[in-house]
């Protein structure tokens, strides 16, 4: 697609996703991963580094990482390799973190999205296995700081794209997608406030079709909002240096919500000398075809998938089924109400109209949303068979979220909103109508037009709005002989 | 009793055991009432040995019959334990307690084994002489002013000095196979991954091995098999079953227990700078066996002299990222007041290990460094492949592999701290098995550096022998038959040191 | 080629180690005399040789054993900080962390 372009300049970003696998245990140790115990109960003597310990790697992590590589249509490394990434900071206990370097277990892949309409698709670098770090907290020990090594080794995914994304809301699309699919996989829990999916963005800019320039990596992105934040203030940030005539230093920067600004990190001034090197602690990891087989057997129906059934199945244009599979529970709310009343589009716009309007609005899931998916289709069914007219439809779905009643029809009768389809009774009101209007009709007989309509307006006050407007306009011509 | 209590082996005072002319406490405190002129111990432990002792005398009155039950050792001090402090004889572990038992410590202890306490080692196994204990040098009873040997020195001086008749070891590039040479016991290094790795503090992860020092292949016999065995928590270790090794070596005794048997000697092993009297001592050893119906035959290891630059490379590159976890945040020592992290980390590490292991952890880094990976680490283990290779095609035209296990006795302690770089040389003979991962045995076959001056001391010699059996993977009962039918036929294993 | 102090100085910095001066310069030399000896075996070919990494694979196919996914650990928190230089409140106390 066309770059679009920020003050003349190119925006290039690639991710790096950290999601915490939803495992039991930790990868390397039998420890719990179950968020917010006390500090350090949940560290055990190989989280620790005690003197002798040893890893040894969890079935459920690798599984987990198989599911994924097959999800993004990546390769599952028969063999890849252990190695130990080495620097010290005090959240990191063995003074080495054992990640994947060379061989990353999951290679490739790619994952598509819609950017205000358009489709785009972002190749995957790779996927690696590593473990999570300790935290460091900051509030005041008499000048100390306190290390707390309960998510010391807790399994992380470390999803790696190209640098294929334009802007900041590209970067945001892409990063929704790839949280809504690790959830829908069952491979991560999603909570972005407890850190279970974390976001890296490298970022540059540069000139369009001049080679890339310069990146800093912003660290440990928490929200969506605050990425776009901090990409936006972070490009301009560069194209200010850059037009000042000033360089770029790679670095890496923490975002701060509070001025909404990004700083280079103290603790990674030193340019750093991993010395990676195979973990000898831990042979090559081997990935069989027949383990790889059972996963792919056990694996849920990917939103790509569902998105083209419902375009084949129930006509949906590409955008709506893309909308109907931003994650599993919409994709079951959306089925649920398609069957239940057969109108796949209207389902469709309701669920992007006012159930969305709604949801975000009191920022719930559409798992709290009040109005079920079997409630809304009855609503779409009386709008069909004509029994309340749209505008009707949505004051009896403000009383279903409300709260006022749980039966459509009942609010229907209680409000009164029932269109007028006993044309017997139509008929009377038409004729006092005319009649009472006498002027209209003359004026309407000289050939003015305009006075039809205002008879219409007429019948429909007449009948309180309950008339069906395409019937009145059918009867009053008749009788106009017009 | 024809011998004093504190000489018996593992198997001689287990049958007394077994007999009830023997109680576990009486062969304890023979050990405890011997005092450590040879620094051998970091920590022994009377009351607890007692109490222990004690314990197993009643096991055994109640009919358990744990296979060691009673057996007296120690442990060396580079595997954590429980009830006694673990330093791996360093400054930076000073008053560490481990939560946990090493694998093999607790192995040991399910068989019915007494721990008497730790025993002194180079620091993390760092050395080939033990003189680099930050709690001071280990010395060897058959000539105090020499060294025992590393880095399991303190187990080696000790049972050659009869404070044990057992200890465990740790193997890297040598450190149960040299001392067990230098000190004239019996000791083995079992293949890679047969005993666990999980509480034996690492020094380099793909080399390190732990085995039995004794003296007799019978009573290593004995301790291997309960060491030994797979262990979940090291993702290293063996699945191989663990067979009835002393069962297999007395089932083969005889008058020809080795006809067939064919002993590969590397031209290698036998290279001009050998002193002459360790190649005699050799010799008469290979002598022994050829008459108890072993053939000689030659095999090549071609590289052999490159396994010193080869191990130096990978050995310092895994310690280097090993002892990272030595930061004084979570345990052990730290410095005083340290103004900021960085100098916390510094100033702790700095303070706290020793010379020849800041040493070590600078060349590791180096070797793993930007840049230089490819040409150091990378191409050490390129050739470490190439090493093993050589002993796969050697094996193809033989059963054992022999030679000496060091090139010289042991020297006089202080000899080589002028350049302490070049006393990796003196490994040359140790280091090709350890990096393909074989079993290895040290087996005395006499002694050495007769009327021979030594240089700094001036005292004439009269220091052990050993013989080195290296055999295929797995193969460690053929080791350890070859050399219990050597000590059947042979008294070198018998001699004791005197005056200590 | 020889290293100098400057690299010293940067590999020790690196292994969060501050050797003297006087300590750098025995090192360097030290240093420079080990690598002498590694030399010869940077000029062995081993073109299409596989590093081995772990003994064993050297004749078998050595492959990584994997624990099932459940918790075996239980809270050892008192055990684990018993020898620890500074706790308070369940954390490891260190100087000031500053990102």
């Amino acid at each position: 697609m066309t770059a679009q372009l920020v003050r003349g300049y190119e925006v290039v970003i690639g991710l790096e996703n950290h999601v915490q696998l939803s495992t039991q245990s930790k990868i390397f140790s039998g420890s719990s991963t179950a968020f917010g115990a006390a500090p350090n109960t949940q560290a055990s003597a190989v989280d620790l580094a005690l003197p002798g310990t040893l890893p040894v790697l969890n079935r459920g992590a690798v599984e987990r990482a198989i599911r994924f590589g097959l999800a993004v249509g990546a390769k599952v490394a028969p063999l890849s390799i252990f190695a130990r990434k080495n620097y010290f900071y005090p959240d990191l206990p063995k003074g080495y973190q054992i990640s994947q370097y060379e061989i990353p277990v999951v290679q490739g892949g790619s994952v598509s999205f819609f950017v205000n309409g358009q489709k785009k698709t972002v190749n995957l670098t790779r996927a690696h296995l590593e473990e999570d770090a300790g935290k460091s907290l900051h509030e005041d020990f008499h000048g100390m700081s306190g290390i707390d090594l309960n998510r010391a080794g807790t399994p992380l995914l470390e999803i790696v794209s190209e640098p294929e994304l334009r802007s900041a809301a590209e970067a945001c699309e892409y990063a929704k997608t790839l949280h809504a699919l690790v959830m829908w996989l069952g491979i991560c829990d999603g909570n972005m406030q407890e850190g279970s999916f974390r976001c890296d963005v490298n970022v540059s800019v540069r000139k369009p079709g001049e080679p890339f320039g310069t990146r800093r990596e912003i660290k440990n992105l928490n929200s969506f909002k605050f990425l776009i934040q901090a990409v936006n203030f972070e490009v301009n940030w560069q194209i200010d240096r850059l037009e000042d005539g000033l360089s770029i230093q790679q670095a890496t920067v923490l975002f701060n919500p509070d001025t909404g600004e990004t700083r280079a990190m103290r603790s990674k001034e030193d340019a750093a000398d991993y010395r990676y090197f195979p973990d000898p602690d831990l042979p090559p990891l081997m990935i069989g075809a027949d383990w790889v087989e059972r996963v792919k057997a056990e694996l849920p129906e990917l939103p790509a998938v569902m998105a083209t059934r419902f375009v084949q199945q129930d006509g949906l244009p590409e955008y709506d089924a893309q909308m109907m599979t931003t994650s599993l529970a919409t994709a079951r709310y959306y089925e649920a109400a398609r069957s239940a009343c057969g109108q796949a589009k209207l389902v469709a716009n309701w669920m992007m109209g006012e159930v969305s309007r709604r949801l975000n609005a009191e920022e719930k899931d559409i798992e709290q949303a009040p109005v079920g998916p079997v409630l809304l289709a009855a609503l779409i069914q009386r709008i069909q068979d004509g029994t309340i007219s749209n505008n009707a439809a949505r004051q009896v779905f403000d009383a279903l979220w409300a709260g006022e009643g749980a039966d459509v029809d009942a609010l229907i009768e209680a409000k009164g909103l029932r269109q007028m389809s006993d044309t017997g009774e139509l008929e009377r009101i038409l004729d006092e109508v005319l009649a009472a209007n006498a002027k209209s009709v003359e004026e309407f007989r000289a050939g003015k037009d305009k006075a039809f309509n205002a008879l219409v307006g007429q019948a429909m006050k007449a009948t309180k709005g309950k008339a069906n407007p395409g019937l009145v306009n059918e009867m009053l011509r008749k009788k106009l002989g017009g | 009793m024809s011998k004093a209590v504190h000489e018996l082996g593992v198997a001689e005072g287990l049958a007394l055991l077994e007999a009830g002319q023997l109680s576990s406490r009486e062969w304890v405190d023979a050990l405890l009432s011997r005092e450590d002129r040879l620094g051998a111990f970091l920590h022994r432990d009377a009351v607890g040995a007692r109490a222990a002792a004690d314990a197993a005398d009643a096991r055994r009155a109640a009919g358990d019959t744990a296979p060691l039950l009673g057996v007296p050792l120690a442990h060396k001090d580079i595997f954590v334990t429980t009830e006694h402090p673990t330093t791996a004889g360093s400054k930076i572990l000073e008053g560490y307690r481990s939560p946990f038992d090493a694998t093999v410590v607790a192995n040991l202890a399910r068989a019915g084994v007494v721990s008497l306490g730790k025993l002194n080692c180079d620091e993390f196994a760092m050395g080939s002489a033990n003189e680099n204990s930050a709690y001071g040098k280990a010395h060897n009873p058959w000539d105090t002013t020499r060294v025992p040997g590393g880095s399991s020195g303190g187990s080696a001086a000790a049972v050659a000095a009869r404070l044990l008749p057992a200890a465990t070891g740790t193997d890297t590039g040598g450190s149960i196979r040299q001392p067990a040479s230098f000190c004239g016991i019996t000791g083995i290094k079992p293949t890679y991954g047969r005993c666990s790795r999980y509480g034996m503090i690492a020094f380099a992860s793909s080399l390190d091995q732990a085995g039995p020092m004794a003296r007799s292949a019978e009573d290593c016999a004995l301790l291997l098999q309960a060491m030994a065995g797979f262990d979940e928590r090291d993702a290293t270790s063996l699945q191989q079953p663990v067979p009835d090794w002393r069962a297999q070596m007395l089932r083969q005794e005889g008058s020809q227990p080795l006809k067939g048997l064919r002993i590969g000697l590397p031209d290698e092993f036998f290279p001009q700078q050998l002193d002459a009297d360790v190649n005699a001592a050799v010799r008469a050893g290979l002598a022994a066996l050829q008459a108890l119906g072993a053939e000689l035959v030659p095999v090549q290891l071609p590289r052999t002299e490159l396994a010193i630059p080869v191990y130096y490379l990978i050995a310092p590159a895994e310690a280097s990222s090993n002892l990272s976890r030595f930061d004084g945040v979570r345990y052990g020592a730290r410095c005083e007041d340290p103004k900021d992290l960085l100098d916390l980390y510094q100033r702790t590490r700095t303070e706290r290990f020793g010379a020849e292991v800041q040493r070590r952890i600078l060349i590791g880094t180096y070797v793993l460094s930007h840049g230089y990976y490819d040409a150091y680490y990378l191409q050490a283990q390129k050739l470490r492949r190439m090493i093993a290779d050589d002993f796969q095609a050697a094996f193809k035209g033989c059963d054992l592999i022999a030679g000496p296990v060091a090139p010289t006795v042991a020297w006089s302690i202080g000899a080589q701290d002028d350049d302490p770089v070049k006393a990796y040389l003196a490994d040359i003979f140790t280091l090709p098995g350890s990096l393909a991962g074989l079993p290895g045995m040290s087996v005395p076959v006499g002694f050495g550096a007769n009327g021979m001056l030594d240089p700094v001391t001036g005292k004439p010699g009269g220091m052990p022998v050993g013989l080195q059996l290296l055999g295929n993977y797995f193969d460690e009962g053929r080791l350890l038959h070859t050399a219990h039918a050597l000590q059947q036929a042979t008294d070198w294993h018998r001699a004791a040191p005197q005056g200590v | 080629m020889a290293l100098t102090l400057d690299d010293v100085a940067r590999l020790a910095k690196l292994a969060r180690l501050a050797p003297s001066p006087a300590q750098q310069a025995t090192l360097l030399s030290q240093l420079n005399g080990f690598f002498e000896h590694v030399e010869a075996m940077r000029a062995v070919d081993t073109r299409g040789v596989a590093p081995l990494y772990t003994p064993l694979s050297a004749v078998q196919e050595v492959q990584l054993r994997l624990r099932e996914d459940a918790v075996t650990e239980v809270d050892q928190r008192e055990l684990n900080q018993r020898s620890a230089p500074s706790v308070e409140d369940g954390l490891y106390l260190v100087p000031k962390v500053i990102e």
